[in-house]
């Protein structure tokens, strides 16, 4: 054991779990909003609407979120048309290539949540609603939507861990995110166990976090 | 369509390889997952505090930590750690490990931590009357777990090990950073020669999902297999 590794080791892997903490927080807002929008979809009765959006969970969720985030960074770049309109400023960036991958991905399992939530409403709490008059559209803001966010929260909790875990995919674009520092410590000194067990303790730690905030929502808004 | 040609010429054989490549990760990573989970399940379901926390441990730490950051413990620590041991026995040559054996064990870790918790949640929502049933029947150990809690427990296992194998053959494409060529290296490399990333990237997601869509096909199977009598 390297004592000294682990303790100079730590402020840089400390500061780069900064870099990791922001690609998670923007990748889950915008996913939030992407999941919301595909979920509502979801619901439709087209079913052209409706396949489309399954379409869109279903490739995400079926393949390894290293190809999309290969896709998006390499392949995009390929596409010369793509070169000359405002998106290449964006495109060009590996921070927000990675970005974009993990909203979609996490967009698509954050869309079969919420639509599962949407479907365990009882039918009988929207119809409560109606025969008080109030519009569809109140509805769904006041009633549908709040109870979706309640019913998905454990479920949620368990998507913002594994999507904390996706980010350290983002350390294969350059970026030097918890894992991608972790990764150059470990080429540069070869000492693998001394590095994991900070950088992991890192992430426990994050996770844990998480999972006690999750954990403290649910029961600040459940229904007893 | 002249770049996924077989032989010489284009990436279809090459491809093709690859994916047997990832098929075979996967299947051998599920099933060291598999040994780990027969470990641990029954450290976690024991009445030991230390049995408990050493399970436990496990779980916690695989789930919480990325699987790339495992992967690089091993990939980076795995020779270290067979050439102590070799070196214990007076072997002092630099040895290479295969990156199919790292990679299969890595991802299996990861994967055995999932299994385990999908089984301790089985054999806990089995029916306390079905252990008493077979202690009354005189089955012996063995007897009991095999013929009694085993095949219960598969029935209930089974949903959620179809998603265990997804998250696992997914995973598979992390081992690539190791330079096993897999679908994901095969089609860097490719990418590479051809710099067409966006047409081989795109063809490995297909793979992929090529590969989770027959999958499923298979799981359900077995799953109307072992429901019979529910």
């Amino acid at each position: 054991m390297d004592l000294e590794l682990m303790i100079n080791s730590f402020p840089k892997l400390l500061s780069a779990a900064v870099i990791t903490l922001k690609l998670l927080s923007v990748s889950l807002i915008i996913g939030l909003l992407i999941g919301l929008f595909f979920a509502i979809l979801r619901l439709n009765k087209n079913i052209f609407i409706n396949r489309f959006a399954y379409g869109y969970s279903y490739i995400f969720r079926g393949t390894p979120l290293l190809v999309q985030i290969f896709i998006i960074y390499f392949g995009l770049g390929q596409i010369e048309y793509l070169r000359s309109t405002v998106l290449w400023v964006i495109l060009k960036e590996p921070y927000w290539c990675a970005i974009i991958a993990f909203a979609l991905n996490t967009g698509a399992y954050t869309s079969e949540i919420l639509r599962s939530a949407f479907q365990t409403i009882k039918p009988g709490i929207i119809e409560a609603g109606k025969s008080l008059g109030i519009s569809n559209k109140v509805i769904f803001y006041k009633i549908q939507i709040p109870i979706a966010i309640r019913q998905s929260l454990p479920a949620y909790g368990n998507e913002i861990i594994l999507m904390m875990k996706g980010t350290s995919l983002a350390s294969t674009v350059t970026i030097m995110d918890l894992t991608g520092v972790a990764k150059y410590i470990i080429s540069t000194t070869f000492k693998p166990i001394e590095v994991f067990i900070v950088a992991g303790g890192i992430y426990l730690f994050m996770t844990f976090v998480i999972h006690n905030v999750i954990k403290f929502l649910e029961k600040k808004y459940s229904f007893n | 369509m002249e770049l996924l040609a077989f032989g010489d010429t284009g990436w279809g054989d090459e491809l093709f390889y690859a994916t047997l490549m990832t098929i075979a990760v996967s299947i051998t990573a599920m099933f060291i997952g598999f040994l780990f989970a027969l470990i641990f399940t029954p450290l976690k379901l024991s009445k030991n505090k230390f049995l408990n926390f050493i399970a436990n441990s496990y779980t916690t730490i695989i789930r919480g930590v990325p699987e790339l950051l495992v992967i690089y413990l091993f990939f980076f620590g795995g020779t270290g750690a067979v050439m102590f041991v070799a070196s214990i026995f007076g072997y002092n040559e630099y040895i290479e490990i295969n990156a199919f054996i790292t990679g299969a064990f890595a991802i299996g870790i990861i994967s055995g931590a999932y299994s385990t918790e999908v089984f301790r949640g089985a054999i806990q929502s089995i029916d306390k009357g079905q252990f008493e049933a077979a202690n009354v029947l005189g089955l012996n150990k063995f007897g009991k777990f095999f013929k009694i809690i085993l095949p219960q427990t598969l029935r209930l296992a089974i949903p959620n090990l179809s998603n265990v194998w997804q998250i696992t053959l997914k995973d598979t494409s992390l081992i690539s950073v190791t330079g096993l060529v897999e679908i994901m290296r095969q089609s860097y490399i490719a990418a590479g020669s051809t710099r067409d990333p966006l047409f081989f990237y795109s063809f490995a997601a297909v793979l992929y999902l090529l590969l989770t869509f027959v999958s499923m096909k298979l799981i359900n199977r077995l799953e109307v297999k072992y429901s019979r009598g529910f």
